[in-house]
């Protein structure tokens, strides 16, 4: 990514000299260079992905143990989930990561406002698939509502089907989708961000950082759901 | 070192006095302080609350050393004893002792060590310190709200059964860590990124490599207690049938959870110990650190050992005999990185000019005592013996001896070490060496007979105890009270410091590192100009200690 910022690599001095250079807008005060900050933003931004791999691993885990345990309700609790909608919704990931990509090379390349159509398209395409996988999750929450299928206590479930220990399936399937459904409205929240940020023209190819990282962001995001779709959804 | 030096080092002495930033005109008043974003102060205001938590975590200790005079019901019941030590053992170990050194001395003393003008995100350091208070408060309601008596470990089933405020103290426990993991990803980007120029990783101070492991294990572990924590949060709330044997959960699986963060953690609370020693030991010498790779890659390897011995905390769970095996030899092995640097701090030691100052009384006590709590270790390490030894006071006295003995010295001696550097002033120091001498006698007294009450079968967490324990358990207690006052004579000195002149020279003890180099308190900006490295730290040969130091 370094190639991106050649325009403003820039000495700065240290408080108190007397800097006539010309100093980026979004350069804060503590980095040497604009290069330094991308790349301390950068790294921060991976320790955050790390940590978010180790908070869904907990439940990962705790999924594994549970199904090893129960395996019978497992089972059968997954013939309540619908494979056609979660493959939707994978599609819907997987095209919006494409259209993420393409934002983040637009916002890279935008020189004097060139790629600022294709940025701003990219980043409206990417917030509407997010939403279109709400919508469906929306419709696939409100169906096992319905039907009793919840978790812990809440389960009432009396179908034919009914296995001991069903209940934990659901524990965990709300859990791991909920927690990940958080993480994509939180993500939809930051890509509205990068939208309104984008109109005021903010991104070019010297400062494109937060598109760079809500990009990172919101891949992990779509992987995620690439573990938790055959997991939930597929296991026999 | 001649080819790495970029610039000729700015001295403030070349330059006058500047503002420093506790009197910095631009930044005044309360609001300037709440919402600041420099690393120095937000540092101070940590390290004001974690000496509040170390406070009532301390009285709740004495309360509990208190109720044990005698056996049988002093002043507390079996339930006020056990929220009275789980509380002492929650605050102490969330609120004090993982923030205590990287949060509060680590915040003011890594960018300064680093040349750098402040951590690599300011913010996040400002929103890590906001969420430690919230957190904090959390804790507070817990027990004003109705109490928690799991112990610091929240164990299923207990703690999905009994009642108090564990939801709110679990949640506490979460927010927390998120202060944590804040402050994990900023020090490693600001180590990463924000070196000065030349200074290379063999240059780092010690202390930022204990810091930067540290940050590692932050970073990596605590989202797992996070979640183990949300679970067993669910578990209580909705009966998810994660833990809950009764209902097909698995009551040892959060124990494995619950581990996997908090053996970490326990290197998360020693390693910026160990940092700290690094630093004092070669000041007081005025020699060139032993085996300056060794110790920094000995923190690493420490941190990274460190994540796969958890299952020595469940020999006696139910854990199949070749788990427990491979647990065990991971815990012979993990020793071994914390034995490179105990020899190497005392070869460093062997034959030098030693000037035992109030903070290299503490190294030294560290030494001491942290050799015997390492040791304990060992003991503890072995299948058999841990048998025998679960869950008695030998356990209570081996990670009193590692945390308090360790830490917490460490940390003692740290405060000493920075006291003039972060606030300008010096305090007595005869008065400071009385109080560490007190601190030293103290702990012993009350923890050294915990080893013998606990190879005599004396458990854990009991209010009560048979009629033969009674002299160790009154010895142990008057001991709390000499740490006790000993504790208290050094915070007096310190904090009647702060009423003194700024009498403080930029370097009091003659040390290498880059922080000794801008003025006592630094400036809001910390360095007049870039500084840059002209010799490896602890390079007393090319070092030429200031005359005005001590």
């Amino acid at each position: 990514m370094s190639q991106a910022h050649e325009a403003s690599l820039t000495e700065h001095g240290g408080h108190g000299d007397d800097h006539a250079h010309d100093h980026h807008p979004f350069h804060q005060h503590h980095f040497a260079t604009m290069e330094q900050q991308f790349d301390a933003s950068k790294i921060g931004m991976w320790l955050f992905l790390a940590t978010e791999i180790l908070l869904f691993g907990g439940l990962f885990v705790g999924f594994g143990i549970m199904q090893s345990k129960h395996s019978a309700a497992f089972i059968a609790g997954h013939h309540h989930l619908d494979w056609q909608m979660g493959a939707l919704n994978t599609c819907f990931l997987l095209i919006s990561s494409f259209t993420m990509v393409m934002a983040v090379w637009a916002a890279s390349n935008n020189r004097n406002g060139n790629k600022q159509g294709i940025l701003v398209t990219n980043l409206l395409l990417t917030l509407g698939f997010a939403g279109g996988f709400m919508v469906v999750k929306y419709f696939e929450y409100s169906h096992k509502i319905h039907d009793g299928l919840l978790p812990g206590k809440f389960f009432h479930y009396t179908g034919p089907d009914l296995v001991p220990n069903m209940f934990v399936f659901f524990s965990f399937y709300f859990m791991m989708t909920g927690l990940h459904g958080f993480h994509v409205l939180g993500g939809m929240g930051a890509i509205t961000y990068l939208i309104i940020r984008s109109l005021k023209g903010d991104y070019t190819s010297d400062y494109f950082t937060p598109v760079d990282l809500i990009g990172l962001y919101w891949h992990l995001v779509d992987l995620i759901w690439i573990y938790l779709f055959p997991l939930l959804y597929l296991i026999s | 070192m001649a080819d790495v030096i970029a610039s000729p080092a700015v001295h403030t002495a070349d330059h006058g006095h500047h503002a420093d930033y506790l009197s910095d005109p631009e930044h005044k008043g309360i609001w300037s302080w709440m919402n600041t974003v420099d690393h120095k102060r937000l540092g101070v205001m940590y390290l004001w609350c974690v000496l509040a938590a170390f406070f009532v975590g301390g009285l709740f200790a004495l309360l509990v050393r208190l109720e044990l005079m005698h056996p049988g019901e002093d002043f507390m019941n079996a339930e006020q004893y056990n929220q009275a030590f789980t509380l002492h053992g929650a605050i102490m170990v969330f609120l004090f002792i993982i923030p205590s050194i990287p949060a509060a001395l680590g915040n003011f003393i890594l960018p300064l060590m680093l040349g750098a003008k402040d951590v690599a995100f300011p913010r996040l350091n400002l929103a890590s310190f906001w969420v430690y208070v919230t957190g904090a408060i959390m804790a507070v309601t817990s027990i004003v709200v109705g109490g928690v008596d799991t112990g610091w470990t929240f164990y299923t089933p207990y703690s999905t059964s009994t009642g108090g405020a564990v939801t709110m103290m679990t949640m506490s426990v979460f927010v927390l860590g998120f202060s944590s993991i804040f402050t994990g990803i900023n020090f490693v980007a600001t180590v990463h990124k924000l070196r000065a120029p030349g200074m290379g990783w063999f240059q780092l101070p010690l202390f930022v490599w204990g810091i930067y492991a540290t940050a590692i294990i932050q970073v990596l572990a605590t989202p797992v207690l996070g979640i183990t924590m949300v679970l067993l949060v669910m578990e209580r709330a909705f009966n998810i049938g994660i833990f809950d044997a009764q209902i097909g959960g698995d009551p040892v699986l959060f124990q494995h959870f619950f581990w996997f963060y908090s053996h970490p953690a326990v290197y998360i609370m020693i390693l910026p110990g160990m940092a700290i020693i690094s630093e004092i030991i070669p000041t007081f010498s005025r020699r060139t650190i032993f085996g300056y790779r060794l110790i920094a890659l000995s923190s690493v390897a420490i941190a990274l050992i460190g994540f796969l011995v958890w299952g020595h905390h469940m020999f006696t769970s139910g854990e199949s005999a070749l788990a427990a095996s491979i647990f065990s030899f991971l815990t012979f092995l993990v020793a071994i990185p914390s034995g490179i640097k105990v020899f190497n701090w005392i070869a460093t030691m062997y034959k030098a000019s030693i000037s035992l100052d109030t903070p290299m009384l503490y190294a030294t006590s560290f030494l001491l005592l942290f050799g015997i709590g390492g040791l304990t270790g060992i003991f503890l390490g072995a299948l058999s013996v841990d048998i025998h030894l679960h869950d008695t006071y030998f356990v209570v006295a081996h990670f009193h001896y590692v945390m308090m003995g360790g830490t917490v010295i460490a940390f003692l001696g740290g405060l000493h070490y920075w006291w003039p550097k972060m606030f300008g002033r010096m305090y007595n120091e005869s008065v400071g060496k009385i109080a560490c001498g007190l601190v030293f006698i103290g702990f012993n007294m009350t923890f050294l007979t915990q080893f013998f009450m606990g190879s005599q079968g004396m458990p854990r967490r009991y209010y009560t105890y048979l009629d033969q324990f009674q002299p160790l358990h009154q010895f142990s207690t008057f001991g709390s009270w000499v740490l006790g006052a000993g504790l208290m004579i050094a915070a007096v000195n310190l904090m009647g410091a702060l009423r003194g002149p700024k009498n403080a020279p930029a370097n009091p003890w003659g040390g290498t590192t880059l922080e000794w180099q801008t003025q006592s308190p630094p400036i809001t900006h910390n360095f007049v100009g870039q500084p840059s490295i002209e010799h490896n730290p602890y390079d007393y040969r090319n070092f030429k200690v200031p005359s005005d130091a001590v």
